[in-house]
């Protein structure tokens, strides 16, 4: 009896698995011959950096949806299937070998964040997939391997800028750093920050850290104070650089404080106000910049988000999509090792300027310094590479 | 010497804070003999009542501050006093240990259903009081919201030791951190007294919550969690179940973060803060104002 019952059970689970197995069979080729192109895309859609993974998934949703009504790319409509890592450190990895493995995506764009695309990165390069980074700068993200590329300047570019900057315009000699040493993109920037500027006779009077997360900042801010400093470099995100303004300037320090491309956010004003009156930061893009390819972008964007003024991981994120479906176009196919010559080829004019890919994979570009009046961002100049 | 003055006022404000919340920690465990890990919790809940209760005042002026602070110490002493009797009444008679670890489920769920309703962005908090910065001359400065959380804290921690010392409910509340049993038999209602304990602290940690979010406005539902357990951590410092204890060592952890953060080794901020509670039960387990109490077989 006990026999006949175990032959049954192993039958119907031999019978289970032969349908599973099939079954996955089945869906794994009704994909492959679909007529749409796959493309991944993680960002952080909440958490503490929630504006930057929302605005650059806003914009390459816009361009999707552009290539796609135009008739979308080598025949077949761009599918995009994205991911939220929610800010949080080991999310990234986790959903992009799912994109990868699971939804078969043949290429990966984002993060913002240089941290979170560090995370990713070694995965897309292990399984041969490209990634295009939208806006991570720091140099290390596309040292992984030759599969990774970013459509944004690097931080060695807007440390040295930001350097110039503080010497030739804010006209300061001893400046005091305070960064996020939880966050690689800060600590990178930081670095940059620090050698052209001491290498042009400037002095960094004292360094003070923190970690992503923090809300006292007075503690560090006083020690920075009684060093008494022209200005001070504080290159991180807009949550924490929110309250570091605002603290700063409750602790009576009146000077410059200045940062990079973390700073680009509306929650920024939300939190620190009328603080912000004499900061300034530099990013990669400005909306009132009048080129065609600018203007039509900054136009598409309001009629799709409600009248909302697009930011600088906007454009990023817009560029990301318009370099792979361009490459895609260009390489004819979608096998990953045509795709990403086509993309390492990359010559093209997007609402951040003109995009080529060099050597390092990076793409050189223009940077833009903003400054707060009033209690809004405003354009201060270009800066060329 | 100005570096430090004005270094010392901004650890006595972090430290009145934590005071707050410390105080929460050390009457729960005066009544019950547990760890309430959902104190942490209510102090986030009582930042977010603020933000809410704020936007029904477009103007903000002292009068609406207050009516916002006291709403919200109001609807966390209603949470606290929900949380008791759903989660830890029923465990009443378990080991501490059931209830010990139903507190870290409370925790958890408050913590994700917080992210569920609140969401898990960061938001911006209002400004409820007219804010200023005060120039005290050698380039000392403190911001009206410090003057706040001090003034608020030394208020409310006064109220606190009025009611324990000198009403009746406090004095049962005394009775009943001395022997449950026989402040039942003598006619004294413990469920009331501990659900009344429960309202107090959630109060003082609502209050916390809103103090900390003026002086950091950026909430989310998470921000309660290193807050909470460094409260604990001073909670154990003076001596859990000892009043002035808690408030003593909430002051003196607000310090020592305050310095270190300011020093070179401020990325090790949190692992002294910490190492602090690790010393503290090697050494004088019972904190610095607590007496050791052997356990009774």
């Amino acid at each position: 009896m006990k026999n006949w019952r175990e032959q049954l059970l192993s039958a119907i689970a031999a019978l289970a698995l032969l349908l599973w197995s099939t079954g996955c069979n089945k869906s794994g080729g009704e994909a492959g011959a679909a007529d749409t192109i796959k493309i991944g895309e993680y960002a952080s859609l909440h958490g503490s950096e929630a504006n930057f993974g929302q605005s650059s998934h806003n914009g390459t949703a816009l361009a999707v949806d552009q290539i796609n009504a135009g008739g979308g790319v080598l025949g077949k409509k761009l599918d995009l299937v994205y991911e939220d890592d929610q800010s949080k450190p080991g999310e990234s990895a986790t959903i992009v070998k799912k994109l990868i493995t699971r939804d078969h995506v043949v290429a990966v764009l984002g993060e913002v964040a240089s941290g979170r695309s560090l995370e990713a990165a070694p995965i897309c390069q292990q399984n041969k997939i490209p990634m295009i980074s939208p806006a991570s700068t720091n140099p290390k993200v596309t040292e992984t391997g030759d599969y990774i590329f970013r459509v944004c300047f690097t931080d060695p570019f807007q440390g040295k800028l930001l350097a110039e900057f503080a010497r030739d315009t804010l006209k300061v000699k001893r400046v005091a750093i305070l960064n996020d040493v939880a966050a690689p993109y800060s600590v990178g920037l930081a670095q940059y920050f620090r050698e052209p500027f001491l290498a042009n006779g400037g002095q960094i009077i004292i360094e003070q850290k923190y970690s992503s997360g923090d809300k006292d900042f007075k503690a560090q801010l006083t020690s920075i104070k009684a060093q008494n400093p022209d200005a001070i470099c504080v290159p991180g995100y807009y949550t924490e650089v929110g309250l570091i303004v605002l603290q700063a300037r409750q602790l009576g320090i009146s000077v410059p404080l200045f940062g990079g491309d973390g700073w680009e956010a509306p929650e920024l004003i939300q939190i620190a106000g009328d603080s912000l009156t004499n900061t300034f930061y530099s990013t990669h893009f400005s909306p009132i910049k009048d080129t065609p390819e600018v203007q039509n972008f900054v136009k598409a964007f309001q009629a799709k988000y409600n009248g909302e003024t697009p930011n600088a991981m906007a454009a990023l994120g817009y560029d990301s999509a318009l370099v792979l479906a361009d490459a895609i176009k260009r390489a004819g196919t979608t096998d990953p090792a045509k795709l990403r010559d086509a993309i390492a080829a990359t010559d093209l004019t997007g609402a951040t300027g003109r995009t080529r890919i060099d050597a390092h994979r990076d793409a050189p570009k223009a940077a833009v310094i903003i400054t707060v009046e009033n209690g809004k961002f405003k354009f201060l100049r270009d800066v060329q590479p | 010497m100005t570096e430090f003055l004005q270094q010392l006022i901004n650890g006595l404000s972090l430290g009145a804070i934590y005071a707050l919340i410390a105080l929460g920690y050390t009457m729960v465990y005066g009544v019950l003999r547990f760890i309430n890990f959902a104190h942490s919790e209510v102090f986030m809940v009582g930042a977010f009542s603020g933000y809410y209760l704020a936007r029904l005042f477009p103007h903000q002026n002292i009068a609406t501050g207050l009516i916002v602070l006291f709403g919200s110490m109001l609807i966390c002493a209603v949470l606290g006093v929900l949380i008791e009797k759903l989660a830890y009444r029923p465990l009443r008679n378990r080991s501490t240990l059931t209830v010990l670890i139903t507190a870290i489920g409370v925790s958890l769920l408050l913590q994700n259903v917080g992210q569920l309703v609140f969401g898990v962005n960061p938001k911006a908090y209002p400004a409820l009081f007219p804010q200023k910065n005060l120039a005290l001359g050698g380039g000392i400065t403190v911001s009206s919201n410090q003057l706040v959380v001090l003034g608020v804290a030394a208020l409310l921690l006064w109220a606190l030791w009025h009611i324990v010392v000198n009403t009746r409910i406090g004095a049962a509340m005394r009775a009943l951190s001395f022997n449950r049993t026989a402040a039942s038999l003598v006619g004294i209602n413990n469920d009331f007294i501990i659900s009344f304990t429960f309202a107090l602290g959630s109060a003082l940690a609502a209050a916390g919550g809103i103090l900390y979010a003026l002086n950091y406005p950026s909430i989310d539902p998470l921000m309660g969690t290193l807050p909470g357990l460094k409260a604990f951590v001073a909670a154990v410092l003076g001596g859990i179940g000892n009043l002035p204890g808690a408030a003593l060592g909430a002051l003196i952890i607000g310090l020592v973060e305050t310095f270190v953060r300011g020093s070179r080794w401020s990325t090790y901020t949190d692992a002294i803060v910490f190492s602090i509670l690790i010393l503290i039960l090697l050494f004088r387990p019972a904190g610095l104002l607590g007496k050791l109490q052997t356990e009774k077989v």
